[in-house]
């Protein structure tokens, strides 16, 4: 599920694209190769710097001090920090994250349990996002200067000034205390809670393949508000995006080409202009959807959602480098992914660059 | 200022003017512009920011904000076009007036296939298949000298010369055969040996249509070799009005300036002289 | 006042002074006449007034605790009602507006300059400096602003500096990527070229030349960057990571009021807007800058 992306652009596609995409993949993968490693450096070394004793976490305070140093020993943490990230990288590579100290289960299946929740999340705000903010965005910038680009302007800025916790707090406090209108926090209500076999481990998918409407209403309820609010900021983004990307469209002598043409309107602005801004907002999206992949820690906090923001959290608040390190590999692919999806993307969309 | 044909003028200005306002100042682009056209061949001259672009625009009623348009008498074929709506005045572009503007790498929409983009242009106009746009843009392609019409359909902007590239927006624009074309500085961006040809492509489709042709440049001696009449332009006011035969009889010292500021074998100058301008010209 | 206008619009300035005051005057028409950026310009303002008289407009002490009046609803003593330790929230807010802008000015003095050098360096040397230096700041952008704000402030420990470096230490690659791109676009330039061939060194042409040009997109970015300062400030806060209690910081204060939200709603909500009117006021006020200073 974590690739679904990677089929997404549609058929049609001939080969003199495939033999320059692959170049592509080749040039952008080794760069973002070097990031990825950059990425794992910097995560490594801020955990060693954490005053949090690994070892004290494993053993316990009451440890003595020969079970201390077995500990210590076992873990590794005795080598120099070189060859410490040295063995952590050939273990990624071979496909071992490690076991968690703080669960005890190996951190691969840890993050394949949280990522789902996140997953639904994401995705959910982000379709929000984009249905609602594309549209905003373009409106915004056909009708500058009007009530309908300012009011865009105003509920975009006003996303880009709310803080997340507090809006969540305030949206629990209005749809799920006050009105009822929505559940609480939590994926699940408890007494539906470990009834599904997860399959995909995103519930909406299993229970509705599983035909048990019950619960697939029930996460939904669940899931409405944070993935409304996570739309918002999204939306929020993706429509101011949109305009200043039109507002550069149309302005296009291509578009006056258009006009002396005697198109109408409407063509001008969504076959000409908004197909010219596809191949950047596609970028954007990207952006916007991995930002949330990567877990938003505010938002799983005050929702009790068990998602990869909170997971990675956790792990960093109690020096469980395993679990650390290892969201930080999932970050780095997400990362790679959508950036080298986006890249691919543009350059379908754009003959240019093809 | 005689037309040539008996028939009503084709179009009719009287006391044109752009302005655009801001908060902090009013710009004045075109003052008090007055003319007539006929079916014939009007250039229309000046440096950059004369308001001689936005003459064009302002026909075409494509002035951008915030700018804005007046004029005493804007009549197109006997028709108003200052009681028209935007709307009515968008159904005479395309069909009725059109324009080549100057660099087609900008102006062709680069993520669509330079023969969709005049199929699209046919089919604005008339209801027809994709199929018969089709043939209709590979005719049009043909009739602008392009050889292999078939190929070059599914060409993008940035696949096709400069040369070619213009030739295909004066296809594109001449698809619904216009009584009007307003042509801005349509061989400034190409190299001088396309130059000529573009113009001649122009020059054979404008007389052959009998369509009337504005023609906007800075270049005074192209101008004059290519059209009937000259307006000069200087800060969107008319400094004169002559017969391109007489162009080199030219009184007004501003077109003195301009025909003089050439580099010309025959003259001995040590430096070109520099274009003179004086307030006092703008009435 | 009509001969001051017609001194600063007029269209041939005598020095170079006048030119320059002339085009300010300019951008501050253009920006009057935006009145959201008005309003943003009306809440900054009143956020540095509140912060410079905070003594005088508070209400109460915003440490002391009065227990037999915690949870207070609001009222004419406590105007926003008063927290699980019985201190006046209004008086909390007004005194927090200084932890605030301690944190954004803070950031911005810091990170301003040092991205701007490292996106002018990296844009102007070009090759592997480039290369190098903006793999860095990949690395920095790739990892979610909070998450590595969140890692460095655990690993040197909580509190209001450690809080102001972390996110300093995040904040950066956003100019340095602004200025890299600018620096792009000037390096080609004649200018340039000229001062190299008058002897120049590389620093001086980066300092004196290069990073200049990049200054309005600067600020800018960092009008709007402040209003994300404040938030993550206050994300920090809200985790526990930030301004350390007894001080009234904003993000803080939202937390502590988590635990009644829905009961006493208010000892949540009111920090949370002032949050968010500060950094509406930031976002307003940078959006209306932007319009004036880059030309686009």
């Amino acid at each position: 599920m974590i690739t679904s992306g990677k089929d997404s652009p549609k058929g049609g596609v001939s080969l003199r694209r495939f033999g320059s995409i692959g170049q592509v993949v080749a040039r952008e993968t080794s760069t973002i190769l070097a990031t990825f490693l950059g990425l794992l450096i910097v995560t490594f070394l801020i955990g060693r710097v954490v005053p949090i004793d690994a070892v004290l976490a494993v053993v316990g305070e009451n440890a003595s001090a020969e079970v201390y140093n077995n500990a210590k020993v076992e873990l590794g943490l005795d080598k120099p920090l070189l060859t410490q990230f040295g063995i952590y990288l050939v273990k990624i590579l071979q496909g071992d994250f490690g076991v968690s100290n703080l669960t005890g289960n190996p951190v691969f299946s840890d993050i394949a349990t949280v990522f789902p929740a996140t997953l639904e999340l994401a995705t959910l705000g982000t379709l929000i996002g984009v249905l609602i903010g594309i549209p905003t965005g373009v409106a915004a910038a056909v009708y500058r200067g009007k009530w309908i680009d300012h009011l865009a302007r105003v509920v975009g800025l006003f996303g880009y000034s709310v803080p997340v916790f507090w809006l969540g707090l305030m949206g629990l406090l209005l749809f799920y205390a006050k009105l009822g209108w929505v559940e609480g926090p939590g994926r699940q209500s408890v007494a539906y809670a470990d009834l599904l076999s997860p399959v995909t481990g995103v519930i909406l998918l299993d229970a509705a393949v599983q035909g048990e409407w019950e619960i697939f209403w029930d996460a939904f309820y669940h899931l409405i508000l944070p993935a409304t609010l996570l739309g918002f900021f999204s939306l929020a983004y993706i429509s101011r995006m949109t305009r200043s990307f039109m507002l550069t469209e149309l302005q296009q002598q291509y578009v006056t080409t258009a006009r002396v043409k005697g198109l109408s309107e409407g063509r001008i602005i969504w076959r000409h202009a908004l197909r010219n801004a596809v191949a950047p907002l596609v970028a954007v999206i990207a952006l916007s959807y991995a930002s949330l992949l990567e877990g938003s820690v505010l938002t799983e906090t005050i929702f009790a959602w068990p998602g990869l923001g909170r997971y990675i959290t956790n792990s960093l608040l109690n020096a469980d480098m395993n679990a650390v390190l290892g969201g930080t590999v999932v970050i780095g692919a997400i990362f790679i992914g959508v950036n080298l999806l986006s890249d691919i993307a543009g350059r379908l969309f754009d003959p240019r660059t093809r | 200022m005689s037309s040539s044909t008996a028939r009503p003028p084709l179009l009719e200005i009287a006391n044109l003017n752009v302005q655009f306002h801001s908060r902090v100042e009013t710009v004045h682009a075109v003052r008090g512009l007055s003319f007539t056209l006929g079916r014939e061949r009007l250039g229309i001259v000046g440096e950059s920011g004369s308001g001689k672009s936005l003459t064009g625009r302002a026909i075409l009623d494509l002035v951008p904000l915030p700018g804005r348009v007046s004029a005493d008498r804007m009549t197109f074929m006997g028709q108003d076009l200052l009681a028209m709506s935007a709307k009515q005045r968008g159904a005479l572009r395309g069909a009725h007036m059109s324009m080549v503007m100057q660099d087609p790498k900008f102006s062709l929409n680069p993520v669509m296939t330079v023969g969709r983009q005049i199929a699209e242009a046919y089919r604005a106009h008339s209801k027809m298949s994709g199929r018969q746009a089709e043939e209709h843009a590979l005719h049009a392609l043909e009739s602008v000298r392009i050889r292999d019409p078939r190929r070059v359909y599914n060409l993008y902007p940035h696949e096709v010369s400069g040369g070619m590239g213009q030739r295909i927006m004066i296809a594109m624009v001449l698809a619904a055969e216009p009584e009007l074309l307003i042509a801005d500085e349509p061989t400034s961006a190409l190299d001088v040996t396309v130059q000529m040809q573009v113009l001649a492509i122009l020059d054979d489709l404008v007389k052959e249509r009998g369509m009337g042709l504005i023609f906007i440049s800075h270049d005074l001696p192209l101008v004059g070799a290519f059209c009937d009449r000259v307006i000069v332009l200087y800060s969107g006011q008319v400094m004169e009005t002559l017969e391109a035969s007489e162009l080199a009889q030219a009184k007004h010292p501003y077109t003195q300036g301009l025909l003089n500021c050439m580099p010309d074998l025959n003259r001995r100058d040590d430096a070109l002289p520099v274009l003179k301008r004086d307030k006092a010209w703008l009435a | 006042m009509t001969a001051l206008r017609a001194y600063l619009l007029t269209d041939d300035a005598q020095s170079r002074m006048q030119s320059r005051l002339g085009q300010a005057y300019r951008r501050w028409l253009v920006l009057r006449g935006n009145p959201l950026a008005m309003v943003g310009l009306f809440i900054v303002i009143t956020l540095l007034l509140v912060a410079a008289f905070a003594p005088l407009v508070a209400t109460h002490d915003p440490i002391e605790q009065n227990l037999a009046h915690r949870l207070q609803p609001m009222s004419a003593e406590y105007w926003l009602g008063t927290d699980a330790l019985g201190r006046d929230i209004f008086s909390r807010i007004v005194y927090g507006s200084r932890v605030t802008l301690f944190i954004v000015l803070a950031v911005v003095v810091t990170v301003g300059p040092v991205g701007l050098l490292i996106g002018a360096t990296a844009g102007y040397f070009g090759g592997w400096v480039d290369t190098l230096l903006m793999r860095i700041t990949d690395v920095f952008l790739a990892f979610p602003r909070l998450i590595l704000a969140l890692a460095l402030v655990s690993a040197l420990g909580s509190g209001l500096e450690n809080a102001i470096l972390a996110i300093a230490l995040t904040a950066w690659p956003p100019y340095a990527r602004v200025a890299r791109a600018e620096t792009m676009v000037v390096r080609k330039s004649d200018y340039i070229a000229a001062a190299r061939m008058q002897g120049a060194s590389a620093f001086r042409i980066i300092l004196g030349h290069v990073t200049p040009m990049c200054v309005p997109s600067a600020i800018v970015r960092s009008a709007l960057d402040m209003a994300g300062i404040i938030l993550t400030a206050a994300g920090l806060g809200f985790l526990g990571l930030g301004a350390q209690p007894p001080l009234p910081e904003w993000g803080a204060m939202v937390a502590t009021g988590r635990e009644q939200v829905f009961d006493q709603w208010w000892v949540a909500a009111f920090p949370g807007l002032a949050i968010c009117i500060c950094a509406l006021g930031f976002n307003l006020l940078g959006d209306g800058l932007r319009d004036v200073l880059d030309a686009r």
